[in-house]
């Protein structure tokens, strides 16, 4: 029974698929109507989801026969694509994950899109987004993307869905893409989505070029052939000489290559640039795509890619250490520039490239359970801090317009997404203030209840115990900032003083909002204690650490390293003292003595240049833009310049003047004098005989019958004499 | 056989060339189609008789008199409608002016 179940695999990604469909060609002109065939479909998804990550759950033995189900696709000269579904220990904790986390976003959405505040009032007939169908076609077919990508067993699929994603990840930044700040240097939507896709399509072309090499050496793409024992051996043996590097083995190229997949949609550093500004689109769009889902597809991607990774080796030059580097560098790297932003998003955004840069770091160091722990743990959270912060935005949004319509109409831009401008909000808006608290401690890692504690706590202590002293004490510091700057974004809006008309006038958001963050909070509290390592007292053997011994398992099946730790109490007492210190310094600088109206940030002060540097992101932005963007200019310039002026138009206008030199000298040689002149004299020489012949034609019948008589007598005359 | 044959064909040919003459010299249509009418009467004459001098047995020659008649009737009629609506639309029915086809 349990086995005809995955059976069902195939149908998840179908109904947001059929929703996107029917609301673009059928709903789209009745919003509701759009928007519960939406949230219709994505909860079928849903339960067939959690019916097969449940199934499998229950049966941990599966983790060595993973449901994997093949038709053929693609036929090839001597092979085929095939198409197929996968099910292992992984896709099922996704599922469960993806699921749930797409509903939850679907209904806040259907509460969340109302009229925008940057449209001209006098549109606004119904109090919904104008664009209200297309939001939920959007993210119908992004759900397609998300959920096949989980479930595809092979990598041509997975790339499909993966393109899919970055496709609506692009419209849906740009949603509203009319829109127009004040200063002409903030990035507008319309901008932010090309900057998301460009950036993106860096490594998505890596990766490309990963798959193709992969490709000619496995001959497959199909998780099973790449992953069994000769390919990866093959892999690894065979060696290519890189101009610059030296010799390496096909497995590091390809692992690397597909890495810089991964750091794209990811947004690790350098690629990192796109997440913040995507911040730009609609809230629920950045808690779905840039923070829970197609952001986590990276380290996703890079989970399922491990057998490679480890065949690549761990030596010095090993890809996995450069993944290592690469999420912990960005981790504190992301976390000092959460430090100094204000706008409620955008510190989220730079935790959510934070926290990946935890994951890559977790893998890089082979710690491949404790990445996929805290990959689903902070799904949940993290989609619960961005929906709440749309909530806050929602309610200051309102707050501002209530204000307004009360006297003092002040025109001026106000942003409603400046902390600065928020505070004392816990009391305007209880159930959006509480569970944010409660997202925001699984954010910092406090201990003991919340989940974002278990798996980051199990990263630590893998870092520990292998020796990673180095990733262990980046990631530590990292912590630390994440707990700070968490906490104080929780005291500059929830706490303190309103410091503007709007927050103090913000109302609480509407059911549909409030009720799928109270149901994310469960999980982003909840969550963790299915991860509780063994050997922690007390609690650990309470609980017995299921999602350790599946992901375990599964680990082993791959044959990748996995160890139950044994409890170590320093890097549990680091783990502790950091979210706890970086509340404590939170709660020093911003909770103590709340920040006043018009008051600057304690930590500009503190900080001067320093803070500056931080809050203009290291002025990546402005770097890329000196290098990246001038040489594709420059180099788009060379090329209209050697199109336009120097070479192909020239080449094509000598030959168009060859041409009409040709064409004269046919017209003036052959065609007037020869061809021309014979036309000419034909209708000449009629004309003539014409001229002389017509004089017989008098018109007077008379003269015809004269000339019929002398006819017929000379006819007469002829037959009588001769 | 008091009268023989040539009598009458020198009668026919004199008629002939009267009608003929006259269709060749006027200016006005409607004596022309007069001319035509004679140079009909002078074949008639001709047919019968050669009925009655050649071969008096078969009566061909009557048919075709009696043939010649009605469409010599019907020549008429139309000769004098063409000509009345000739001289509808050019105010003239003088010959030497109706020459369209002049070239």
């Amino acid at each position: 029974m349990s086995e005809s179940i995955f059976n069902l695999t195939w149908l998840i990604p179908l109904p947001p698929l059929l929703a996107f469909f029917a609301i673009i060609l059928f709903t789209n002109r009745n919003k509701r109507l759009s928007s519960n065939v939406a949230i219709g479909a994505v909860a079928v998804s849903w339960i067939l989801s959690w019916l097969v990550a449940i199934t499998f759950f229950v049966k941990p033995e599966l983790v060595e026969h993973p449901f994997d189900v093949v038709v053929p696709w693609i036929p090839t000269a001597t092979t085929t694509f095939n198409m197929g579904v996968a099910v292992d220990a992984v896709t099922a904790g996704m599922l469960f994950m993806v699921g749930f986390v797409l509903t939850m976003i679907f209904v806040y959405s259907s509460g969340y899109m109302t009229f925008p505040g940057h449209l001209d009032p006098s549109l606004n007939t119904d109090g919904l987004d104008p664009r209200y169908s297309r939001f939920f076609a959007y993210i119908s077919l992004f759900a397609t993307g998300m959920l096949g990508l989980v479930v595809s067993n092979n990598l041509l699929m997975l790339f499909i869905f993966w393109e899919i994603m970055g496709l609506c990840s692009y419209l849906l930044i740009g949603f509203w893409f009319e829109k127009k700040y004040p200063d002409p240097k903030q990035i507008t939507p319309k901008e932010a989505g090309l900057k998301a896709f460009l950036t993106t399509r860096v490594g998505d072309v890596l990766l490309m070029i990963g798959l193709i090499f992969l490709y000619i050496q496995a001959g497959d793409l199909n998780f099973q052939t790449v992953f069994s024992g000769d390919t990866l051996q093959r892999i690894a043996e065979s060696t290519v000489n890189l101009p610059f590097f030296g010799e390496a083995s096909w497995a590091v190229v390809i692992s690397v290559l597909i890495f810089f997949g991964a750091i794209g949609k990811s947004a690790q550093f350098p690629l990192h640039v796109w997440l913040p500004d995507a911040m730009e689109g609609p809230t629920p769009v950045s808690a779905l795509i840039h923070a829970a889902t197609m952001v986590s597809a990276g380290v996703y991607l890079i989970v399922r890619m491990s057998p490679i990774f480890v065949a690549a080796g761990h030596g010095e030059n090993g890809a996995m250490t450069f993944v290592a580097f690469i999420g912990a560098f960005t981790a504190l790297f992301a976390a000092t520039i959460a430090v100094a932003q204000n706008d409620i998003k955008r510190v989220l955004a730079y935790s959510t490239i934070s926290q990946l840069g935890y994951m890559f770091a977790a893998l890089g160091i082979g710690a491949w359970v404790a990445a996929i722990f805290h990959l689903l743990m902070h799904a949940f959270f993290k989609a619960l801090l961005f929906l709440g912060s749309g909530s806050v935005i929602h309610g200051v949004e309102h707050g501002h317009h209530h204000a307004n319509e009360h006297g003092d109409h002040d025109k001026g831009f106000f942003d409603a997404q400046d902390m600065l401008n928020m505070g004392g909000l816990l009391k305007r808006m209880p159930r959006t203030g509480w569970t944010f608290i409660i997202g925001g401690a699984a954010l910092s890692g406090f201990p003991l209840i919340t989940s974002g504690f278990w798996s980051k706590d199990e990263i630590l202590s893998d870092a520990w115990a292998n020796g990673h002293a180095l990733v262990f004490w980046t990631l530590a510091i990292a912590a630390l900032l994440t707990a700070f700057y968490t906490f104080r974004q929780i005291f500059l809006t929830f706490f303190g003083e309103p410091r503007s008309e709007a927050a103090a006038h913000a109302p609480e958001s509407v059911p549909a909002m409030t009720v799928p963050l109270m149901l994310l909070s469960v999980f982003a509290l909840a969550g963790g204690w299915v991860g509780i390592p063994e050997h922690f007292p007390g609690l650990g053997a309470l609980l017995n650490n299921p999602m350790g011994r599946l992901m375990g398992g599964q680990a082993e099946f791959y044959k990748l390293h996995y160890e139950t730790l044994p409890f170590h109490v320093f890097p549990v007492a680091v783990s502790m003292t950091v979210a706890l210190g970086g509340i404590l310094l939170a709660w020093l600088v911003y909770g103590r003595k709340p920040l006043k109206a018009g008051e600057p940030d304690p930590l500009q002060v503190w900080l001067g240049p320093v803070h500056t540097v931080l809050k203009n992101k290291y002025y990546f932005d402005e770097f890329y833009h000196a290098t990246v963007v001038r040489f594709a200019r420059w180099f788009a310039d060379l090329c209209y310049s050697f199109d336009d002026r120097w070479f192909i138009d020239p080449i094509v206008d000598g030959v168009g003047r060859v041409g009409r030199w040709v064409s004269n000298a046919l017209r003036r040689f052959i065609d007037e004098p020869i061809i021309d002149g014979a036309v000419n004299g034909a209708g000449l020489v009629t004309q003539a005989a014409g001229s002389v012949v017509r004089l017989l034609q008098t018109g007077q019948v008379q003269n015809y019958l004269l000339v019929l008589l002398l006819t017929v007598l000379v006819l007469l005359a002829m037959i009588q004499f001769v | 056989m008091a009268i023989p044959l040539t009598w009458y064909l020198i009668l026919a040919a004199a008629l002939f060339c009267i009608g003929f003459y006259g269709v060749l010299a006027r200016r006005n249509a409607v004596p022309i189609l007069m001319g035509v009418e004679l140079m009909l009467n002078a074949v008639n004459i001709n047919f019968l008789a050669f009925w009655r001098y050649v071969r008096p047995e078969e009566p061909v020659g009557q048919v075709f008199a009696i043939f010649v008649l009605a469409v010599a009737a019907a020549e008429a009629a139309v000769g004098l409608a063409l000509i009345i609506s000739i001289y509808r639309t050019r105010k003239t029915i003088n010959v030497d002016r109706i020459d369209l086809l002049k070239g």
